[in-house]
């Protein structure tokens, strides 16, 4: 129930609900932005419920991975 | 995305479970509350790949599997309407009520719509002037947000035919009552990262302090849960009992603001009862009385409606933490996911289905 999907933002329309475009993969759904008011496209957001909530920090998950990585070992 | 394969790799898995059995000097117990970390956690076998003292307690983080029976009554009552047009998650159809269930319903001819999110109801809505359309809100902090917009864009547009049953969960209150149960057997516990994303993690900090258990705000993926049960365990074995984040490249510690404003501004904090569990103090939300015409229980005045759960059903137990699935009798004949007694085997993210999908075999 609280799982989100990752997608990209494809692009944006103003308005009280800010609705936009997010790529999942190939498919492309209409989405609620209007929790995410500083997602353009380009940028990574989780959306559940058909609403996005949250912008995801490139720099840190791309972070987390090198950390895994680095455990991995030679 | 392209992040979510790397945290798949099994290999990758393996120095964490090495890092945790090397930290490990005794038993600890400790709660993953998300369902959808249960799912993980059962179906990559998680729990079967970390030492032995390490045991994991599934919580009662789905927010189907907590829906009281009441309410689902109360859905199908409104549902059997000739007016309504009920529109609900797929995964509340087969929950089952006292009597019934609203895949009956459906079956008996009733206007029953499965939609993705609460905005497509609110389009049944817009496309149906003529007839009533009813949204089923169940879920936790997590798809509040969702729901809320869906109720203050209703009446930003005027929509007097869209309402909704509100049947939501809040996790702070309910892992209260986990700690401070004398049944307790957690150490430590994973909190769940979307509930966290939209929260932020002010509630967990006074939790941690007072029932002294580190709370690790965790993501989805295994090797995220692997990472959050090494930051746990490191915290019990240092004698450490914060909140911690693991999923930070999401959860940022104040949550999402705009979010919880229209949270706070369509809903209210209000006693509940968590099926198998009991009615656990400030642990729902409800409309406010600002957006009463958009309450369908008043709306549809089903007070009083409601029959009592399923006897032979431990769902309570499960989504406690006190017993596993397997360890109910009904588990797996008479209760399967075609028969579910309880909604924790309906739900995918209920800890019985979860274990009669991957676990059938495996002996309690
Ligand atoms: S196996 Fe079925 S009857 Fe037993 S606790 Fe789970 S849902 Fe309830």
């Amino acid at each position: 129930m609280c799982l989100g999907i990752p997608g990209k933002v494809v692009d944006v329309e103003e308005g009280p609900l800010r609705l936009g475009r997010v790529a999942f993969g190939d498919v492309v759904k209409e989405v609620c932005l209007a929790f995410v008011p500083a997602a353009r496209p380009g940028d990574y957001v989780v959306v559940h419920a058909g609403s996005a909530i949250e912008v995801i920090d490139e720099e840190k998950a791309l972070r987390v991975f090198e950390a895994f990585r680095i455990m991995e070992g030679p | 995305m392209r992040f979510v394969d790397e945290y798949r790799n099994a290999a990758a898995a393996r120095p964490w479970i090495e890092a945790i059995r090397a930290l490990v000097t005794r038993p600890w117990a400790i709660m993953e509350v998300c369902g959808g970390q249960t799912h993980s956690i059962v179906r990559f076998g998680i729990d079967e790949l970390l030492p032995p003292e390490i045991r994991l307690i599934h919580g009662p983080g789905c927010p189907v599997c907590v829906t009281p029976v009441e309410l689902v009554d109360k859905a199908v009552a409104i549902a059997s309407r000739p007016e309504v047009i009920f529109c609900s998650f797929g995964d509340m159809l087969r929950v089952p009520g006292s009597a019934s269930d609203l895949l009956e319903v459906k079956s008996r001819g009733g206007d029953v719509r499965i939609v993705y999110s609460p905005l497509d109801a609110l389009k049944v809505a817009g496309d149906n002037p003529g007839r009533k359309v009813v949204f089923f809100a169940v879920g936790f902090e997590t798809t509040a947000p969702a729901n809320a917009m869906a109720v203050a864009e209703a009446r930003r547009r005027g929509l007097g035919n869209f309402s909704v049953l509100v049947s939501h969960v809040l996790v702070p209150p309910a892992l209260e009552a986990v700690l401070s149960s004398p049944q307790r057997q957690v150490d430590g516990l994973l909190a769940a990262g979307h509930v966290c994303a939209i929260m932020g993690t002010g509630e967990y900090a006074p939790l941690a302090r007072r029932h002294r258990v580190p709370i690790v705000v965790t993501a989805f993926e295994p090797l995220d849960l692997l990472q959050g049960i090494h930051m746990v365990v490191k915290q019990l074995e240092e004698g450490r009992h914060e909140v911690e984040n693991q999923y930070d490249r999401l959860v940022r510690p104040e949550g999402n603001l705009p979010a919880r404003e229209l949270i706070r501004e369509v809903f209210q904090v209000k006693d509940r009862a968590w099926r198998g569990i009991g009615v656990i103090p400030m642990s729902g939300l409800g409309l406010r009385e600002a957006y009463a015409a958009f309450d369908a229980e008043r709306i549809f005045d089903v007070e009083g409606v409601g029959g009592p759960e399923s006897p032979d059903c431990r769902s309570g137990l499960v989504l406690q933490g006190i017993i596993r699935p397997q360890e109910c009798p009904a588990f797996g004949s008479p209760c399967t996911p075609d028969h579910p007694l309880g909604a924790t085997m309906v739900s995918n993210e209920g800890a019985c289905a979860a274990y009669y999908r991957y676990r059938r075999h495996t002996p309690a």
